[in-house]
């Protein structure tokens, strides 16, 4: 994949695939289908860096990083942490590593066990572990609550005591106890208050530089993620369609999903945005027990073209530097030779003619 | 940590209006009335239980009428019909809390294990338990208590092996439902994610939110066990008549005196067994009314508008 000149991955994800299967019967489950969640996955995550997963909801993107924990198990592929090889590991084997990975989960009201004090809570870690001594815990635990931003007495206090930010702020902690390298961050944010989201990107930030670690942020507000991504991936309906550093996607972006993804971002200027081309969607997500052949984008696409999008599965190519992108028409649509269809061309004209012939692949 | 559970458990029902709490204070009265008889019977009772003779040797009356020296009367045994009754408390409450922790010894564990694990094991247990439970209650505490007689005899033990055999699958089943619901948690999923081992997830994790349920299905089923208990007895399947007096037991002595006119003998048994069996069901509905927040009520208070400033002039304010 990508390149960031930042040495070797810390987590590769290699043709990961995640299927769900559909079950039924009443007596003797028959296997009807699969939900494709995650389909052929790929990406690094390098030493110290960001990387942004972002998507709609349904895409897939929590359930990779749920996979890349083992706490869902991959149905193929290949993970990848720190040089050892994680895709076949049993749970006993798994629970040591687990000291490196950590997950902050999206919604802080389920995620804290309502009947667990605080304290516990973010002690849990060391004593699932057997890393600490009483005395040391109940420091551990404070220097934790410091660390977050919390005050020293929220220890001996419960969940429903505390608001949505200082609960997150809580997972935070629990998550840090045991000096992680690696934290998934299942939309951290987005259970939140938008003042308290800043806030709370602003202390992973703070974090990621003193404690030295690597981040794996899910999320779909795309502003939240340009702030503190080095490296963006873009999902759709389980698969991965652009990969980009952060700032070269919202200035450049290739795919079309992500170009209709960034035009719904509202800017916060009237005069602009009333002047500007937004893309909307059309349709609905297509079901991943039984998703669209070839471009998995295609019956949604505002570029659609006549040939190869309906026919071949688009794989995911380098542009420019650290810019992979999966569409057959990405440099046409880069050059500008392509148009999205106007809404209004629809009725009349249903597939948008080709500017110009395809470029030899 | 006795005092926060305690306050839990009371505070509730402290807070608790209305109906729910005249159920659960009604529930707790007759309920602690038993348990004292059960308790200080020898005390209370004026003989014992097989006692057909005052310490002088003169025998008591057979069928005796209620009197001053036999309050309920006599039965046909001669034996004193009060002291019967008051016996039978302790006997009833012995076997019934044997039963129930037998049945949440086994029962629950089960539970536990089947829900978090799932798979083969659950589906097998599941079968197992679903034909226990499908099968009548009643012939299979017959069954396990004629089974486990040879062994251990006719006494409070078997009684109470072969009740709680017929009450695992109710506490497996519910148990087993919640740990699957409370399996999905998101807090669940951080605990293993985190690293803790199946042990530390069930019994921190899962346990404590699931046993919020157990008081209440052990109240009902103590009340039910009581019945299954006297059944045995009336059946002749129940506690060696010369280990313990049992209320079963006794009524169905009584049946003959019944044609007679001679009421008292079955009517004392019979109203111990009723009103014992009304008390712990009052307390579990009550517990269940008070302890489960959904069905909680609480009555809501007229609501009292400050007079409202019109500020209209008088003439337009009926336009």
């Amino acid at each position: 994949m990508s390149t960031n000149g930042a040495g070797a991955p810390l987590v590769s994800v290699e043709h990961l695939k995640v299927y769900f299967p559909i079950r039924s019967g009443i007596v003797l489950d028959r296997h009807v289908g699969d939900i494709k969640a995650v389909d052929n996955v790929s990406f690094d995550v390098y030493r110290g860096e960001t990387l942004g997963l972002v998507g709609e909801s349904g895409c897939g993107k929590s359930t990779v990083g749920r996979a890349i924990l083992r706490l869902y198990d991959p149905t193929e592929g290949r993970i990848v942490f720190d040089g050892q090889d994680i895709t076949e590991l049993k749970e006993s084997q798994m629970r040591p590593l687990r000291r490196r990975m950590q997950m902050i989960f999206q919604d802080p009201f389920a995620s804290l066990n309502p009947r667990h004090s605080v304290g516990r809570i973010i002690g849990d870690p060391l004593r699932a572990h057997g890393l600490a001594k009483r005395g040391d815990l109940s420091k551990r635990v404070r220097e934790l609550l410091q660390v977050v931003g919390l005050p020293p007495d929220a220890g001996s206090r419960f969940p429903h005591e505390f608001s949505g930010g200082q609960r997150q702020r809580i997972g935070l902690a629990r998550s840090l106890a045991l000096n992680p390298d690696f934290i998934v961050a299942d939309e951290p944010v987005s259970a939140l208050d938008v003042s308290i989201q800043a806030q709370i990107i602003n202390l992973l930030e703070r974090l990621q530089g003193e404690f030295d670690l690597t981040y794996l942020f899910i999320a779909h507000d795309l502003a939240v993620v340009r702030h503190i991504s080095d490296r963006i991936a873009v999902m759709y309906l389980g698969s991965i369609v652009e990969i980009s550093p952060a700032e070269e996607l919202y200035e450049n972006p290739l795919h079309p999903y992500t170009i209709a993804l960034l035009s719904a971002v509202p800017i916060p200027d009237p005069e602009v945005e009333a002047k500007r081309e937004t893309i909307l969607l059309a349709g609905d997500l297509p079901s991943p027990a039984n998703p669209p052949h070839a471009c998995r984008f295609h019956t949604r696409c505002p570029y659609i073209q006549p040939t190869r999008c309906t026919t071949e599965v688009p794989a995911l190519r380098k542009l420019s530097d650290g810019h992979v992108v999966a569409c057959h028409w990405a440099e046409e649509i880069k050059a500008g030779r392509l148009r999205p269809k106007e809404r209004e061309a629809v009725a009349e004209q249903p597939l948008l003619q080709p500017a110009e012939e395809p470029p030899p692949v | 940590m006795a005092r926060p559970s305690l306050t839990r458990l009371f505070g509730p029902i402290r807070e608790a209006r209305g109906v729910p709490k005249w159920v659960v204070i009604a529930g707790i009265a007759i309920t602690i009335a038993f348990v004292v008889f059960a308790l200080f019977a020898p005390w209370i009772a004026p003989y014992d239980f097989d006692t057909y003779r005052t310490a002088d040797g003169v025998r008591f009356p057979k069928q005796g009428h209620p009197s001053g020296d036999h309050l309920f009367g006599t039965n046909v045994q001669s034996t004193d019909v009060l002291s019967r009754v008051i016996y039978g408390a302790r006997t009833a409450l012995e076997v019934v809390i044997l039963a129930v922790i037998f049945s949440l010894a086994v029962g629950l564990p089960l539970g536990l294990i089947s829900g978090y694990f799932g798979g083969k094991l659950d589906r097998v247990l599941l079968l197992v338990m679903d034909s226990l439970f499908a099968f009548p209650y009643l012939l299979l505490a017959i069954v396990v208590a004629f089974l486990l007689s040879d062994r251990l005899g006719r006494g409070v033990m078997t009684a109470a092996v072969s009740i709680s055999v017929v009450y695992v699958p109710q506490y497996y089943r519910v148990v087993r439902n919640h740990v699957i619901s409370v399996r999905e948690e998101t807090y669940v999923e951080a605990a293993r994610a985190l690293g803790a081992k199946p042990r530390t997830v069930i019994s921190r994790y899962i346990l404590q939110n699931v046993i919020q349920n157990v008081p209440v299905i052990a109240t009902l089923n103590a009340a039910d066990a009581i019945l299954t208990l006297a059944a045995l007895g009336f059946l002749g399947y129940g506690i060696q008549p010369t280990d313990a007096a049992e209320w079963g037991y006794d009524l169905q002595r009584a049946i003959s005196d019944a044609g007679a006119g001679i009421w008292w003998t079955g009517l004392f048994p019979g109203f111990a067994i009723v009103t014992l069996v009304t008390g712990l069901t009052l307390l579990g509905e009550g517990l269940n009314d008070v302890l489960n927040p959904v069905l909680r009520r609480r009555p809501i208070q007229a609501v009292i508008l400050p007079e409202r400033q019109s500020r209209l002039p008088a003439g337009e304010a009926g336009v």
